[in-house]
């Protein structure tokens, strides 16, 4: 096999997985161990940096970090890192002042923002730095977008958005509250600003066209309309029985709303299999553990109404065929079946709308009225016009959206300086060794066993009081103390140099996961089978050493499992393996102008 | 050494053997030796030897005397029977407890100096009553523990760390035990375990004294330009002779070596050591000239390694010769074991 290449940013980048998954690149191991250390502040500004939104995010973000957790290959459960982030914004001290300078002297360029959500606040947060006068422009008339709309303040209580984005607002932001924008080109034409960043998420839910749809609507809801409502306080109570209809995370929060409105009985109506949800497994649970109850293989015939009144739904119980693969690839209807219900809630979807932007401004739709966006640079068909989260390519998630921010921001600065955007910088990873001395590292090797903490909730008793109780109680001192010790700091990489290695067989012994073997080169998919333990996880790239001076073997690692005791460095009497910590740089546009 | 013991933590895909226990149960605890010494690589074979062969950890006895190989006893099988005994007397209390309980396994764990040295008695005295143990020297060619002086296994010619050379021929124990009339004779290194694993596992498994002497270079104080003991100099002094595989009672051979090159060596109870010659013309089974072979290296230079002369020796084992009865004497009837004055003077009564 090919030596591989640890100076590509991304070899390392990927051994550390809770960032490779992050798409903001949050730098999981190192805030996770200024939480170990007490210091919070500092923990919240890694945070800061890649996310943004570390409280909000730390509540409710979808943690792709969590399945690729290591931890979660090497044992049962990967570590807590969402609930360990709120804990950093949680005890976090003043921060704003360790923010980058808003320059008083500004460079003349001026940014609209539609939308007062994720991707626009981001937006601002990395070009106000710069000099940039920023304008966002929001419909309603407070500021967070679906953030603020679509997801219930038992899981994400309203002071935690207004501290995070109030630390935005205050760099200087121009926020137009309460102003829809109704014409592009009004705002292309009227307005002179040099460009327009569209942030206005994916507001439209998906309709359900069954028989009786028009004749119940006074009891059938849209979703995210109706999570917004409440959001709003014009909604404030619910039927006794409610059905919802989607098994997504919107339907999840809006069962957990109805119980909070007054529902007693309330079941989520799933077509599918449980396999098949699209909710969080957390978002499931958390809802079970409140009674709801998540009916599968039902899939919706029609609207009963009687006396022009809903009266609940008719579905067809389905069955399904499923292959060793796990895909569906037969259905039948096997019976009918009446649920009865006061209240129906569409949860099945959402979609981006855009009919405030005329069809003749240079900006391209495809067939399915979505903007034809470029996936990196985020720029739409007309020069100027950007667009990011769920605007850009359909609904995702607020860290997708966070990282749509930085990259067009990115391409806005570029835009603005008369450069191409496409010409970004590269990612790049700089290394420093952990030693301190002889088997000193100035990080904690040791393993630790404990099992992952649960966070404490409020009581089943108590949180139906109010819809404004926050559940999730956050991590105590204890949990905290305990869940730290459980990352495996996959960050400091074990580093290998063959001209020191003497093949004493040393690290092989002494790895208690067989990461390592010294063995005659080969090619990949047989070097995979001839290693100590197989190397079974293809997306994980094996690290592959030059030539080893006595015998002409490779050094090869398996990253797959490593837990980072760096025991194969302590145990190393040449110190041809060494523990480092890999930074990852992953630019932003503060870092585009810093390196012009 | 490590500062941390080894996390408990293992691979998920680890295998079990017939007893259903891992490789990492067979672990002991944590090593004080340097780190990279060769003794350590060792310990990690006879983990995975001791695994292979779903050996009862309760089944084992090991056994030692004193210095950096005579730590190791500790480091590996944490649940075995164990015995650190004075420097260079290990064999002796190895024979007594064979003598009292046949049906264990004994490994005896010992080093250059303390075999070679002080124990060489003891050591020649193992060999001649044919002692049913695997005993495996881990050769160093320095005393480790005391700051690297040249032990009794030093090549002429070899460098010291500060400089000095060695002038006094060494004890070779391959010859030694050869000449003595062992049975089971290997040379094995530590870097090279593929080799070695299978040589403990046939060595467990041999009814009698079976003998590895392992080159286990001292990183701290031989591992330098002009030893002979470096890992350097001896994987460029080193020749495979004989490939030993150990075959259970009850797994067929499968014969994917050419006719004639492996020699089945039968043990006791019907399990096999397969010997495959790597060297063109070396009979492991011709004790002379497998002696000329050895000695014709050593006079080059060079390490001849593998199982390099097996034989059976069933008939001159010493619970076979002294005709000793089966039973342990832990299994004795207390009574029988301890007959009572009354009988002490029957005994006596005969020599009156």
């Amino acid at each position: 096999m090919a030596v591989t290449d640890t100076s590509h940013p991304d070899y390392f980048h990927k051994v550390v997985d809770c960032q490779w998954a992050c798409p903001a690149h949050t730098d999981v191991p190192e805030y996770i161990r200024l939480i170990a250390q007490g210091r919070f502040t500092d923990a919240y500004l890694v945070n800061r940096r890649s996310n943004v939104f570390p409280g909000i995010l730390g509540r409710v973000c979808d943690r792709p970090c969590e399945p690729a957790c290591r931890r979660g290959r090497v044992e049962e459960k990967p570590v807590a890192i969402c609930r360990l982030k709120r804990v950093a914004a949680d005890h976090k001290d003043e921060f704003r002042d360790r923010l980058p300078p808003i320059p008083t002297q500004k460079n003349g360029k001026k940014i609209a923002c539609i939308g007062a959500g994720c991707a626009s606040l981001t937006v601002a947060n990395d070009l106000m730095p710069l000099g940039y006068e920023v304008t966002i422009f929001e419909q309603f008339a407070i500021a967070g977008g679906l953030m603020r709309t679509n997801i219930p303040s038992f899981r994400l209580p309203g002071p935690v958005i207004d501290e995070e984005v109030a630390a935005i607002v205050d760099m200087g932001v121009d926020l137009r509250l309460g102003h829809r924008i109704e014409s592009m080109r009004k705002l292309l034409e009227e307005e002179g600003f040099d460009a327009v960043f569209v942030g206005s998420g994916a507001p439209k839910g998906k309709e359900l066209n069954l028989p009786g749809r028009q004749e119940g609507a006074a009891n059938i809801h849209i979703g995210i309309t109706w999570l917004e409502s409440i959001a709003f306080e014009h909604v404030k109570s619910v039927g006794e029985t409610v059905l919802i209809i989607g098994v997504g995370n919107t339907a999840m929060d809006c069962c957990r709303s109805s119980l909070r409105l007054g529902a007693k009985s309330v079941k989520v109506m799933a077509r599918k299999p449980r396999q098949f949800f699209k909710a969080s497994e957390w978002e499931l649970e958390d809802a079970e553990a409140e009674s709801v109850e998540i009916v599968i293989n039902r899939s919706p015939k029609c609207f009963v109404i009687e006396g022009g009144k809903l009266k609940g739904m008719l579905f067809d119980v389905m069955e399904y065929e499923v292959d060793a693969q796990g895909r569906i690839t037969g259905e039948r209807v096997t019976a009918e079946e009446f649920l009865p219900a006061d209240d129906v809630i569409l949860a099945i979807g959402q979609e981006n709308a855009f009919p405030w932007i005329e069809r003749d401004l240079g900006i391209e739709f495809d067939k399915w009225e979505v903007p034809k966006v470029d996936a990196v640079t985020h720029e739409s068909t007309r020069p100027g016009v950007f667009f990011g989260g769920d605007a850009a390519f359909g609904p995702k998630n607020i860290i997708w959206s966070v990282e749509h921010g930085h990259q067009a921001a990115i391409s806005i600065h570029q835009y603005c300086q008369g450069k191409p955007a496409s010409e970004r910088m590269a990612p790049g990873v700089n290394l420093q060794s952990r030693k301190m001395g002889m088997h000193e590292w100035s990080y904690n090797n040791d393993y630790s066993g404990i099992e992952r903490r649960l966070v404490p909730h409020v009581s089943l008793k108590e949180r139906f009081k109010n819809i404004d109780i926050e559940v999730e109680l956050g991590f105590t001192a204890e949990q905290v103390v305990a869940e730290v010790q459980r990352c495996l700091n996959c960050d400091v990489q074990t580093v290998f140099d063959a001209k020191l290695c003497i093949e004493c067989d040393a690290c092989i012994d002494i790895c208690p996961v067989d990461c390592l073997t010294m063995t005659p080169d080969g090619v990949e998919a047989d070097l995979r089978t001839r290693l100590k333990a197989p190397a079974t996880n293809v997306t994980q790239a094996l690290y592959v050493s030059e030539p080893l001076k006595h015998t002409g073997r490779v050094m090869v690692k398996d990253e797959d499992v490593c837990v980072h005791c760096g025991l194969c460095a302590e145990r190393c009497p040449t110190a041809a393996w060494d523990m480092q910590k890999s930074w990852v740089k992953w630019p932003h546009a503060i870092d585009q102008e810093v390196a012009r | 050494m490590t500062y941390i013991p080894k996390p408990k933590i293992a691979h998920p895909s680890l295998p079990r053997n017939e007893l259903g226990l891992t490789r990492r149960d067979y672990e002991g605890s944590l090593s004080t030796l340097c780190a990279g010494c060769g003794h350590d690589s060792i310990t990690a074979a006879i983990i995975e030897a001791s695994w292979g062969i779903s050996l009862r950890p309760e089944n084992l006895v090991k056994l030692s005397g004193i210095g950096c190989s005579s730590k190791t006893t500790a480091y590996f099988v944490g649940g075995a029977h164990g015995f650190n005994s004075v420097h260079g007397r290990m064999p002796s209390i190895a024979m007594g407890a064979n003598a009292a309980n046949r049906d264990l396994y004994y490994i005896g764990i010992s080093g250059d100096g303390d075999s070679l040295s002080i124990g060489l008695g003891q050591f020649c005295h193992a060999i001649r009553r044919n002692t049913d143990m695997l005993y495996i020297i881990e050769n160093n060619g320095v005393y480790g523990l005391t700051k690297g002086q040249f032990s009794a296994s030093a090549d002429i010619g070899t460098k010291a760390k500060k400089g000095e050379v060695n002038q006094q021929p060494p004890i070779d124990p391959v010859l030694l035990a050869m000449n003595l009339g062992a049975g089971f004779v290997a040379r094995s290194f530590s870097g090279d375990k593929a080799q070695l694993v299978p040589l403990i596992q046939a060595g467990l498994e041999y009814p009698g004294f079976a003998l590895i002497d392992v080159l286990s270079p001292c990183v701290t104080f031989n591992d330098h330009e002009g030893s002979t003991k470096s890992y350097q100099y001896t994987r460029e002094h080193y020749e495979p002779a004989v490939a030993a595989d150990y075959v259970p009672f009850q797994r067929e051979i499968k014969t994917d070596y050419g006719a004639g090159e492996a020699v089945p060596v039968m043990l006791h109870d019907g399990s096999r050591v397969l010997l495959r010659k790597l060297t063109e013309g070396y009979d492991p089974t011709d004790a002379h000239a497998a002696y000329d072979s050895v000695q014709q290296h050593i006079a080059r230079g060079e390490y001849l390694t593998g199982l390099l002369h097996c034989r059976s020796t069933t008939d001159t084992e010493f619970h076979a010769l002294n005709r000793s009865p089966d039973q342990p004497l832990n299994g004795v009837p207390f009574g029988k074991l301890v007959p009572g004055a009354k009988a002490l003077e029957k005994v006596l009564a005969r020599y009156r």
